[in-house]
């Protein structure tokens, strides 16, 4: 076969780090991962990363006096700058180890939330929203009584932005997804976060499927809090981060409170430890944090610009492939144009229920994801039951295409459609 | 696995039978797979302790839609008391596709709201 995407044969060499693309299935089907944007794979760095930890240099970090205890604190804040400038943060004390991007939301919300919020005040998001990026704001709109507002999406899942500066009258906080896990859609963040800016809000970038597949450069952006997870960018799961300014962190209040976070004790009182450490109470995710760094060194050295280049070619191409179905019953969502969106693919085919077309796609060998993709608002203003995804990341090849325009054709075929 | 969507299966789903609502409903329950957003309502009528008719409704995949179609067609005339007890691997068999442990939910759904509305009947439970 030869291949149409010029990016191909590099993709093709770099899915040999990633020793779980080579096994087959059950049934002998050559695997076809297609569900990167739910967990990505991990490549043969990363986990070495894990193993060397726990063979070489476990001990707790910040404590123990000796070589090992030092060497795993070493690592462990070495991670920290890794990411920091895996993102181009200032410093890495802007960087907070968090469990994922859910963690680092729950964490503005409290700790910044709670104390900036009131009656009167509102919360700006979208209707695209993951519920890990909605629900929080609910539950702080209801304990501030800010009202929670949202930004439109048309059919396409695009942002409308003609009453942006209307809807960001009194808004405090902005709070939106920097690409949308079910529809690809890359929100136009170089508009929103000025106008958020000089509306006086202070904006918070859901980064959990920009910061795996673009470069990111939360400076130029100008965020003032970004989350990333770890586990879709090569990383360990259990391990993310959130970014925030410094300036804002220091005033923030602790989120858990505990070991590591404290400077000095006394028995009523307790004075809090500088940023980072100060929202990292407890023990930290030690192997996790190190591995995730070793997952910014893999990624850094492939290079984020062709990561996306890449991806953005295998989606047009997935896309071209796939309306070769609309006769079928296919139909595709999200922005018509592929350089509107990351390598998000979600679709139905005809009356079948996608959970059904998930299941037939496996017996194929070919994951991909089926169901609401955790943004229910979304599927119920778009009128969908569910929808199925197909999402693409850096060692997915032509060849994976091809699997799954086969394996939909068989699910057509069994669903008799067309 | 090749006989994964089986023609009844899909016959089922397309053609549910008993689907649609009861005008008098003696027992009622619904429930959702938040997975997968199928949902499924059974509303029963009641006579002697028996099921004398029976709709479901809702959406979902076509082994949701097929297992409450076929359940709903296997118990008419038959006894709350027994409704009740059917068990799991019954209503598997008589699905008849192999169902892997992740569909376990959505074949299993419709038993497990119909077992609501009898149980809810037997029990008293107010409307």
């Amino acid at each position: 076969m030869i291949a149409t995407l010029g990016s191909d044969a590099r993709a093709r060499a770099l899915a040999k780090d990633f020793p779980i693309l080579a096994q087959a299935t059950s049934r002998g089907k050559r695997l076809a991962f297609l569900d990167s944007a739910a967990s990505s794979q991990k490549p043969q760095a990363v986990i070495d990363s894990l193993v060397h930890y726990y063979t070489h240099d476990n001990a707790n970090i910040h404590r123990g006096v000796y070589e090992l205890a030092a060497r795993a604190t070493e690592h462990f804040e070495a991670a920290r700058a890794k990411v920091a400038h895996f993102i181009n943060a200032a410093e890495p004390a802007e960087i907070i180890w968090t469990r994922n991007v859910t963690e680092a939301i729950n964490l503005v919300s409290y700790s910044w939330g709670l104390g900036n919020l009131k009656p009167g005040d509102a919360i700006l998001t979208s209707q695209l929203e993951h519920h890990s990026n909605l629900v929080p704001w609910q539950l702080l709109a209801a304990k501030t009584g800010a009202e929670l507002r949202f930004i439109e999406v048309d059919e396409h899942g695009i942002h409308q932005l003609d009453d942006l500066d209307e809807r960001l009258r009194g808004v405090k906080l902005v709070a939106l997804s920097h690409v949308s896990n079910t529809l690809g859609t890359i929100a136009p963040l170089e508009t929103i976060i000025p106008k958020a800016h000089a509306a006086g809000a202070v904006v918070l970038i859901d980064g959990a499927q920009s910061a795996p597949h673009m470069k990111i450069d939360v400076r130029a952006l100008d965020a003032d809090f970004f989350g990333v997870s770890g586990h879709k960018m090569c990383g360990p799961t259990g391990i993310g981060f959130l970014y925030g300014k410094r300036a804002l962190l220091e005033a923030m209040p602790p989120f858990l409170t505990g070991g590591d976070m404290i400077k000095r004790v006394q028995f009523t009182t307790t004075t809090f430890n500088e940023i980072p450490w100060k929202f990292e109470a407890g023990t930290s995710n030690i192997a996790d944090a190190i591995a995730l760094g070793a997952a910014v060194d893999y990624l850094e050295a492939v290079g984020m610009d062709w990561i996306h280049a890449h991806e953005q070619a295998m989606t047009a191409y997935a896309l071209e492939r796939m309306r070769e179905l609309e006769p079928l019953g296919l139909t595709l969502y999200g922005p018509p144009n592929p350089a509107d969106r990351s390598g998000i693919v979600s679709f139905n085919l005809g009356d079948a229920h996608p959970h059904d077309v998930a299941s037939i796609l496996d017996t194929e060998g070919v994951c991909i994801r089926a169901g609401h993709h955790c943004t229910m608002p979304l599927m119920e203003k778009m009128g969908w039951t569910a929808t199925a995804r197909a999402s693409f990341y850096l060692y997915n090849v032509e060849e994976d295409v091809e699997q799954l325009i086969a394996a939909l054709r068989k699910a057509a075929q069994i669903f008799k459609l067309g | 696995m090749e006989d994964f969507y089986k023609e009844y299966i899909l016959d089922h789903y397309r053609n549910p039978r008993n689907f649609g609502h009861l005008e008098r409903a003696d027992a009622a329950a619904e429930d959702l797979n938040p997975l997968c957003g199928d949902k499924i309502r059974f509303e029963l009528e009641i006579e002697d302790g028996r099921v004398k008719d029976v709709r479901f409704s809702g959406k979902g995949c076509a082994i949701s839609q097929a297992s409450a179609s076929m359940l709903s067609e296997s118990i008419k005339g038959e006894k709350l008391e027994d409704v009740v007890r059917m068990s799991r691997e019954a209503v598997l068999e008589n699905v008849g596709i192999g169902i892997s442990p992740a569909r376990m939910k959505c074949a299993l759904l419709g038993l497990k709201v119909l077992k609501s509305a009898a149980l809810g009947e037997i029990a008293g439970w107010p409307d």
